[in-house]
């Protein structure tokens, strides 16, 4: 689902699974990796130091480009703010 | 007036939905005698609440004088070590002064552990039943405040919980009520979208400069208020996480912004800032989700709309928690710690509107005597560290 026309991430409402083919606004996306509730996919080539937005609003800037489909986190996101901490694998 | 809540009257003319007896221990070293005071009753509204420090903070003691002072407060023991730097006597007489009950215990005068925990329960044992005697008068949502935060946050919060009790938010205010939203620090990145609902320009500037100090504030800390769990739940940086967060204030014109202790003076929609002023020290503005709820606490909320998408089970002393819980896969989970499934939005299975308007009547629910999840739990968290905060600024609240 996107939730502005503006936005260039979709959120997932249910598990997307790998390889899924998905359509958003008239555009078929592939899923690139299985994603779930709530995470997003990116809806359209994301360049690399490009706004991430959703809602209308800029969550982050693209760390490295972003295919249609691939999945939108904090590996290839980062703030503009303040950096994420996540726990090590 | 909507009679629509049941109400304690109090001499500064607030009514409170509960009618709790505090225990609150002024140092750590008098935790564990509190807590032995408080135990035999904590099933009969009697809360244990406190602050650690022995070194003297005017933001601790307005805190304590506070949440003494709640309304939904009926009495309190105050029990000390007896050498710490707490200002005991300023507190007591506070909560004297407000026509409650009040005795003040310390330790070393009373004889130690075992003489001041049977002081301690003699004194409650004989409190309670002045406090059952009290008997609620009806209250209308003009006269209560209520305060949201979320805490577990996931990436369904901003879908489903947290747009859902700003629905509830809305309605709240419609009916008078004081409305509190708090967290500047998970406000970042949303400062320009909330400039623009401010009341006037320069109550605008005000909220933008209180965001670029809590941005401030954790840079210098060193980490966002982002827990790896967030991450884990979808949300990619504080950005996104403060958009969710956002969306609990609703629609309303926001009136004006308020600091730990201070009451909105009127009915509304108020930014809580709970991130310390002038450089930085203690550590984290908020080390914990219940931090900032006995921070909305002391402003007067009655109540906490609470929304999570991972899990929190806390609740809270003083006031009662509504937990809204954001993600149905959470909720299948644990459904026992949930008092509305907001994630019933996600699955089509409600609307926003819908969800919001359930908020709303389970708030007049609670504040007629119902309990929510957390209080049958016996959920009593509370938490009070060292802050310091200089006065509001002059635009700060609506003339």
């Amino acid at each position: 689902m996107r939730l502005a026309p503006q936005d260039n991430v979709a959120v997932a409402l249910r598990p997307l699974a790998a390889g899924e083919v998905v359509t958003l606004g008239g555009t078929q996306l592939r899923v690139a990796r299985a994603i779930a509730v709530g995470h997003k996919l990116a809806a359209q080539p994301i360049a690399a130091g490009e706004k991430i937005i959703k809602y209308n609003c800029p969550i982050g800037s693209a760390s490295a480009p972003i295919a249609p489909g691939d999945y939108v986190h904090t590996h290839n996101v980062a703030s503009d703010y303040l950096a994420t901490y996540t726990l090590p694998e | 007036m909507t009679n629509t809540l049941q109400g304690y009257p109090r001499t500064d003319g607030r009514k409170g939905i509960r009618n709790v007896l505090v225990v609150a221990y002024l140092v750590e070293c008098a935790h564990h005698v509190a807590r032995e005071i408080a135990q035999p009753f904590r099933d009969r509204g009697v809360h244990l609440i406190g602050f650690p420090g022995c070194y003297p903070n005017a933001y601790a003691l307005a805190m304590l004088e506070k949440l003494c002072t709640h309304p939904n407060v009926g009495g309190a023991l105050l029990v000390s070590l007896g050498c710490e730097g707490f200002n005991k006597r300023q507190l007591a007489q506070t909560v004297a002064g407000s026509g409650r009950p009040v005795l003040a215990l310390g330790i070393q005068d009373t004889g130690g552990t075992r003489k001041t925990i049977a002081a301690g329960r003699d004194w409650v044992a004989a409190t309670l039943p002045l406090l059952a005697a009290q008997a609620p008068v009806p209250m209308g949502i003009d006269e209560l405040t209520v305060g949201t935060i979320c805490g577990g946050s996931d990436a369904t919060s901003g879908l489903t919980a947290n747009p859902a009790m700003g629905v509830a938010f809305d309605l709240l205010i419609k009916d008078g009520a004081k409305a509190i939203f708090e967290e500047t620090g998970e406000l970042i990145g949303m400062e320009h979208l909330m400039a623009a609902r401010a009341a006037t320009p320069e109550l605008g500037a005000a909220l933008k400069a209180s965001v670029a100090k809590a941005a401030r504030y954790y840079a210098t800390l060193g980490y966002a208020s982002f827990a790896p769990g967030n991450a884990d739940g979808g949300l990619t940086t504080i950005e996104e996480k403060s958009l969710g967060a956002y969306a609990k204030s609703g629609q309303s014109v926001i009136d004006g912004i308020i600091k730990p202790g201070i009451e909105p003076p009127r009915e509304g929609l108020y930014l809580l800032d709970v991130v310390p002023d002038g450089e930085v020290r203690f550590g984290f503005p908020n080390i914990n989700d219940n931090a900032e709820i006995a921070e909305l606490i002391a402003c007067g909320s009655h109540v906490i709309l609470f929304s999570t998408g991972r899990g929190s089970v806390v609740g809270s002393a003083i006031a009662p928690v509504i937990k809204v819980c954001a993600n149905p896969g959470t909720w299948l989970r644990m459904e026992d710690d949930m008092d509305v499934d907001a994630g019933r939005i996600l699955e089509g299975r409600a609307t926003l509107p819908e969800v919001g308007r359930e908020i709303f009547e389970l708030v007049r629910r609670v504040g007629s005597g119902a309990t929510t999840k957390s209080e049958a739990l016996g959920h009593q968290e509370f938490i009070l560290t060292y802050k310091s905060f200089e006065p509001l600024g002059p635009a700060c609240l609506p003339v």
